[in-house]
């Protein structure tokens, strides 16, 4: 494969030919913002807040969408350029509801991020603002358009990696508005075609998109997210289980082997059980019909103690044992040493068939 | 799976055959829409028009039952035309001219008869099928769940074989699991009749290693019993009963006599995160722990061995289903003790060898796909490359036959049942959530056009669903997605324990019972 090599900000570097100057500028270590790129998506090179200076170029290029060449040289903090992205945030922030207070995304949202890092406050263009009713009419997702940048990353996640393409663009100009056909809503899933997937909360860069059970329950900073195996199908999809104070409160796409970042609606949305009040919190034994709360010691007394009397008296295969295709193999590996090597019965086997 | 997952999006021609994708496994279905983006043609297989039939070039929508004649029928076309790979056939199988026999019969008129296909749509699937570079053929319960489930799976491996589609890069005979371990718990020996890794039980050898290993005195050599078998035995020859994290009194056929045969157990204990409708059956009830609160591994369809880790304390005194199992087999004279999962991980991988070389060290940098024997080894992307386990790839010929149940005067409707895309088996979680149930919170029963106006139903009135077994009340739901003559609902629902209706009649050598098929009434309750 031919290589390039370019230099930025005075660092030179040598990468394959196809290659974006933003991609060589990551790889060389050098931040430039982005709002619309995402690596998995087609580009759009529509935010603009990638620019940079490139001496002889026409005007300031989306270094997202400029493939780096030969001998290139690349200025990503110009005073120039800075002036252009601060006026570029300032744009965005004329038509932004001032609440990061209350904003679920306040601590992990790029159009924060940016405007702290280049001192950019709201107020600098005053005009029209949007208000959009907020649209939750399902339990799942809510969408406030009203916070979009139009970054159209959702769009294209629902077109090229869900391919369900649920949303796009409607409307023109200052009436820009992403949402499904018709101005419909999401639970319209009859026009829509929306899986709740929630693939499209995973890319949002700001707080238009977010779940709806996690709003108000944490702050970015305070949740572990602890990257487990999902419980649902045999897909095995990875992704973050959001946890504060040791109470599960959300689920986030991580970069999993087989999905990505993608989950369905079960995975993502479909954790709620974990705390739910008919979870068994003690072991319960049946007396006269009904169930008592017992001991371990008392419970796991009478189970040796009738599992070993049927097999005392009727031999070893009079115990049967069904374990689970929803335990870990540990777990399965151990029921099998029990009914083998314990119990001494083959009688073991599972919902495979089910 | 004999192939990854991720392979699937790189396929030219998709066969999927008796699999609700879309809603069953949906991450698996963005590959399958990715292949058709790609340029690759998607050939469906089921009598429902699901959302992936909808994408299909070609929905095969055949009647409820019909698959070995469809696929003998593709394969009679491949032979009749000289599509077969004649160099794989002669290297790498045997059998061939006993099943080319067999088909010989299947002539695309002669199945169009049996399955309602049109004979030109098995021609030109047929085709398309066996001239594609990479074919690939995915199944799930669809076609497994059948008196004749196990000669399906037969003859979607007849016809790789026959094509050589089959042991390279996105061809194979790819069954998609629908729960998370249900691989894992196959691989570690939660089945009657072999241990870790497929190790016959029946092989003295195997006992003998086993034995040693867990350094009891033998191990016993007689086949166990299956899961419908345990419970028919319930009462007679099985006295006691330990059932972990299962709802057979909603996930099993005939659902009445379930639970007349748990409750004629001496003694019954479950072990569970909810008080299921098993559960309440049991003598003793264990709490268990939940996925988020514990670690350990799941393995998923494509062999992938992942990691499980423990975000937050068991709920109440609740404890991790492996703490459990320790408790009770010390308890029963047998001291086991484990100090973590890892370590009972480090166990399974001196007994089994398609996991030797798998240990949480390595899993925490990824997923490893088995067979990985040894800790060097980076585990296995597809399967039977340039060999298969046994050797030569035998073809099993086999005949169309039809389900246990046949729709007659009485019972004229077939019904199928499945699984819903906001919901997971017999909703004991889903229906938990505070989300899915919200959103989907009601079970119907799929009718089509035709039906419901010749039974006087309207969509969303109850009716009734009854067999020779029992009956259920549901909502009806006319939809465009079955053929008339056919009814469709899920078992994921307390309220609709359609299993109360479903045949236990089993297929012979797997065990699995007939869901997808038997004979009912539909009436509207008036």
């Amino acid at each position: 494969m031919s290589k390039v090599t370019l230099t930025i900000d005075g660092i030179q570097i040598t990468v394959p030919k196809g290659t974006t100057v933003l991609e060589a500028a990551q790889q060389a270590g050098i931040f430039i913002p982005t709002f619309c790129h995402d690596p998995e998506l087609s580009r759009p090179g529509a935010c603009r807040i990638c620019v940079v200076d490139i001496p002889g170029a026409r005007n300031m290029p989306a270094s997202c969408v400029t493939e780096a060449g030969e001998g290139m040289v690349v200025y990503t903090d110009t005073p120039a350029i800075i002036e252009a992205r601060k006026t570029n945030l300032e744009l965005l922030l004329a038509n932004h509801p001032e609440d990061c207070l209350t904003c679920h995304k306040n601590g992990n949202c790029r159009l924060q991020d940016y405007a702290y890092y280049y001192g950019v406050r709201p107020g600098a263009f005053t005009g029209e603002k949007h208000d959009y009713p907020i649209e939750d009419d399902n339990p799942f997702i809510v969408r406030d358009m009203n916070k979009c940048i139009l970054c159209s990353k959702c769009i294209r996640m629902c077109e090229e990696i869900q391919g369900n393409n649920a949303i796009d663009f409607s409307f023109r100009g200052f009436s820009a508005k992403v949402g499904p056909a018709m101005g419909t809503t999401l639970s319209d899933t009859e026009i829509s075609n929306c899986v709740f997937c929630g693939n499209c909360i995973a890319v949002c860069p700001v707080g238009a998109l977010t779940e709806k059970a996690m709003l108000g329950k944490a702050r970015q900073w305070e949740v572990e997210k602890v990257t487990t195996t999902c419980p649902y199908c045999g897909v095995g999809c990875q992704y973050d289980l959001n946890v504060k104070d040791g109470k599960v409160i959300g689920v986030t796409s991580t970069d999993g082997d087989v999905n990505g970042r993608a989950l369905c609606v079960k995975g993502r949305f479909g954790y709620g059980f974990i705390h739910h009040p008919d979870r068994l919190t003690t072991p319960l034994i049946k007396k006269d019909g009904a169930f008592v709360e017992a001991s371990w010691d008392e419970a796991i007394g009478l189970v040796a103690s009738k599992l070993g009397a049927a097999k005392d008296t009727y031999g070893p295969d009079a115990v049967a044992l069904l374990s689970s295709a929803r335990v870990t193999n540990e777990e399965n590996y151990l029921m099998n040493k029990l009914a083998r090597a314990v119990i001494g019965t083959n009688n073991i086997d599972h919902c495979a068939r089910l | 799976m004999t192939n990854s997952i991720g392979e699937i999006a790189e396929a030219d021609f998709i066969l999927a055959a008796g699999t609700n994708t879309f809603d069953a496994h949906p991450i698996i279905g963005i590959k399958i829409k990715k292949a058709v983006a790609n340029g690759g043609t998607l050939a469906v297989i089921d009598p429902r028009l699901t959302d992936s039939a909808k994408l299909a070039q070609y929905h095969l929508q055949l009647k409820p039952g019909t698959d070995i004649a469809l696929f003998n029928g593709l394969a009679n076309v491949i032979i009749e035309e000289g599509l077969y790979n004649k160099q794989f056939v002669e290297e790498r199988t045997e059998d061939f001219e006993a099943f080319k026999q067999t088909v010989a019969k299947y002539t695309p008129d002669y199945v169009s008869e049996i399955t309602s296909v049109p004979a030109d749509v098995i021609r030109e699937v047929a085709r398309g099928y066996a001239k594609a570079k990479n074919s690939t053929i995915l199944y799930t319960m669809g076609i497994t769940q059948h008196t004749c489930g196990t000669h399906n799976v037969f003859s979607t491996c007849n016809l790789a074989m026959l094509t050589g589609h089959i042991g390279k890069e996105s061809s194979g005979v790819n069954p998609l699991r629908g729960q998370n371990n249900v691989q894992g718990a196959c691989d570690m020996g939660a089945l009657p009749v072999v241990f870790p890794a497929y190790q016959p039980v029946a092989v003295e050898a195997n006992r003998e290693k086993f034995a040693k290993f867990w350094n009891v005195e033998k191990m016993p050599d007689k086949p166990g019993l299956t899961v419908g078998e345990m419970i028919e035995a319930a009462g007679k020859s099985v006295k006691a009963m330990y059932i972990l994290g299962e709802n057979p009194v909603l996930s099993d056929p005939d659902a009445n006599q379930v639970m007349h045969e748990l409750k004629s157990l001496d003694f019954l204990v479950v072990q569970d995160i909810f008080l299921t409708e098993t559960a309440q059956l049991a003598d003793v009830v264990l709490p268990a722990a939940s996925f988020a609160e514990k670690d350990g591994t799941f393995s998923n369809t494509e062999r992938r061995v992942q990691l499980v880790r423990k975000a937050i304390e068991p709920i109440g005194d609740s404890k991790p289903d492996w703490e459990i199992i320790c408790l009770v087999a010390t308890a029963m004279g047998y001291p086991m003790s484990y100090d973590s999962p890892e370590s009972i991980m480090n166990e399974v991988a001196k007994v089994t060898p398609s996991y030797g070389g798998i240990s949480f060290d390595r899993l925490e940098l990824c997923g490893l796909q088995w067979p990985c024997p040894t800790p060097d080894h980076p585990g296995t992307k597809f399967l039977h490359a340039n060999k298969f386990v046994r050797g030569l790839g035998k073809f099993n010929p086999v005949e169309h036959i039809p389900p246990n149940e046949q729709p007659d005067a009485e019972y004229p409707m077939v019904l199928s049942t499945g699984r819903r895309r906001y919901h997971y088996h017999t909703g004991t979680m889903t229906q938990r959530t505070g989300a899915l149930e919200v959103f989907y919170p009601e079970e119907y029963l799929e009718i089509s056009c035709e039906d419901a106006g010749k039974l006087g139903i309207n969509d969303g009135d109850k009716v009734k669903v009854t067999s020779r077994r029992g009956q259920v009340e549901v909502t009806a739901q006319i939809s465009e997605r079955v053929t008339p003559g056919l009814v469709f609902t899920s078992f994921q629902y307390p309220d609709v324990p359609i299993n109360r209706v479903t045949n236990a009649a089993r297929d012979p050598i797997s065990k699995i019972p007939e869901y997808k098929v038997c004979a009912v009434k539909v009436e509207k309750v008036s």
